[in-house]
Formats: C-alpha cells, structure tokens, sequence
C-alpha cells in the first residue's frame, strides 16, 4: 500500500466536511464505482463521527487520516486519534429487528462499516487509537 | 441537505434532497419539532431528492418515529433512491417504518 493522501485536522463535525471531500475525491480518481463509493463515504462518515464525538470526551484534538492504495485499485483508510483507549470493532452489534419502541441507532454505524469494508482492525500504539479498513475494488460477495 | 414543507390535506409532506449526514440531520430534527408544536400528527417524509444517509440521519428519523407515534401520529416515508433504500434495508429500518414507492401512495394511507 502506498500512502496517496494524509491530512490532520481537529476532531470536530466541524470538520466532517473537509475529511469526507478527500475520502470521495480519493475514491473517484481510484475508480470506485458510484456505489461502491457511496458506501465508502458512508462507512467513513460513521468512523470519523465516531471519533469526532467520543475520542476526545469534550476537549480538543487531532484526527489524522492516512489514505494508501495498492497496484489493483484498493483503498485503505487510515483514522488515527490520541483520545481515550475505543475499539470500536468491539462494538455489540444493534439489534435489527427491535420493534420502533425498542430501537435505538447505537452501534449502527460500526456495524454499517463491518458490512462494507474489509480488513477491519483496531489497535492501540502508544496514545494512539489506531483504526484501518479495506474498500477493496472487486468486492467478493459475502 | 435542503429540506421543503408542504401541506396536502392533513399531512405534513417534508421532501429531503441532498445528502443527510451527522452534520446537518439537526436541522430536520428542528423541522419535527415545529411540526409536533403545531399539533401536525401526520408526516410524510418524501426522499426522492436524498442521495445519501448515514446513520446520524437514521437517529434523527427514528426519533421523530417515536415521538410522533407518543403524539398518537404517525409517519411514513417514500420514494427512496436506491442508495438510501440500501442503508434503510442494511439497518432493518425498511421494516420498522412504512415505506411507499410514491408520496401520492403514502398519503392515501393517512
């Protein structure tokens, strides 16, 4: 994997905006298809917010995104905070078939980033949160 | 995300389009809670300009769900794009609200 674009912004939705161009842009000029980019964006908006909201517990700080491809068109993405110890691939999974009173939205954007990317992996370097995922050009079907 | 109100008979007709994300969803929340201080108990949320959702969108209709059903009212939703009818489908929402192909068909169920 080659890393293609980094950039390092405060962890805030503030600036969701800024991260999610880059994501999209690096998509399109790596071929994704409309879908596939689209759940790209997805998967990545629910992983940025995730770390916008919780990492820092209300105080300021960074989010670094680290995007690398390989020689077939594959996209790692690369998130990367100094907040509190989150692996959130440990996340339960909702549950889908709650009726409306019993529903709620926790754990649904976790489980939205399992059923899209590939190669999942949370580790803990130091201070740092570490999350990477795979958006792989020709998906096998699950 | 643009977000237009219209009024057709009853109901309550708010037709989304751009893209619903964890950043603007507070916006339609603010649009549900007019509409429940006016004492509105029918909603049709119409999606055919919605490119995209994320779950920060699915919190904001779930909660007007809720709130809306403890109004004794109700809400639908229609005309999906296929993306969005995705993340409906991928989260189960496509079986906890009801879901119409057009606003016209949502509408006659009020």
């Amino acid at each position: 994997m080659a890393t293609i674009v980094e950039i390092k912004l405060p962890a805030t939705l503030g600036r969701l905006a800024e991260f999610m161009n880059v994501v999209t842009s690096s998509a399109v000029s790596q071929g994704f298809t409309p879908d596939r980019i689209s759940e790209i964006e997805l998967a990545t908006e629910e992983a940025l917010v995730n770390i916008m909201n919780y990492a820092y517990e209300g105080n300021s700080g960074d989010l670094q995104m680290i995007i690398s491809t390989d020689a077939s068109g594959n996209m790692r993405i690369e998130l990367i905070d100094k907040g509190v110890p989150f692996d959130s691939t440990a996340v339960a999974e909702p549950d889908l078939e709650a009726e409306l009173d019993d529903r709620n939205v926790g754990g649904l954007g976790v489980f939205f980033i399992k059923q899209l990317m590939d190669d999942i992996t949370y580790s803990r370097q130091d201070d740092m949160n570490i999350l990477r995922y795979t958006a792989y050009k020709e998906r096998p079907q699950l | 995300m643009d977000i237009t109100i219209r009024k057709e008979n009853s109901a309550a007709v708010l037709s989304l389009s751009g893209r619903m994300d964890a950043v603007n969803a507070p916006d339609f929340d603010k649009h549900i809670s007019e509409l429940l201080v006016e004492g509105q108990k029918k909603v049709l949320i119409e999606l055919s300009g919605l490119q995209y959702v994320s779950s920060a969108g699915l919190r904001s209709f779930l909660s007007a769900a809720k709130q809306l059903k403890a109004a004794s009212g109700a809400i639908a939703f229609a005309a999906l794009q296929d993306t969005v009818l995705k993340v409906f489908q991928m989260s189960g929402f496509n079986t906890i609200f009801t879901v119409y192909p057009t606003a016209e068909e949502a509408l006659k169920s009020f």
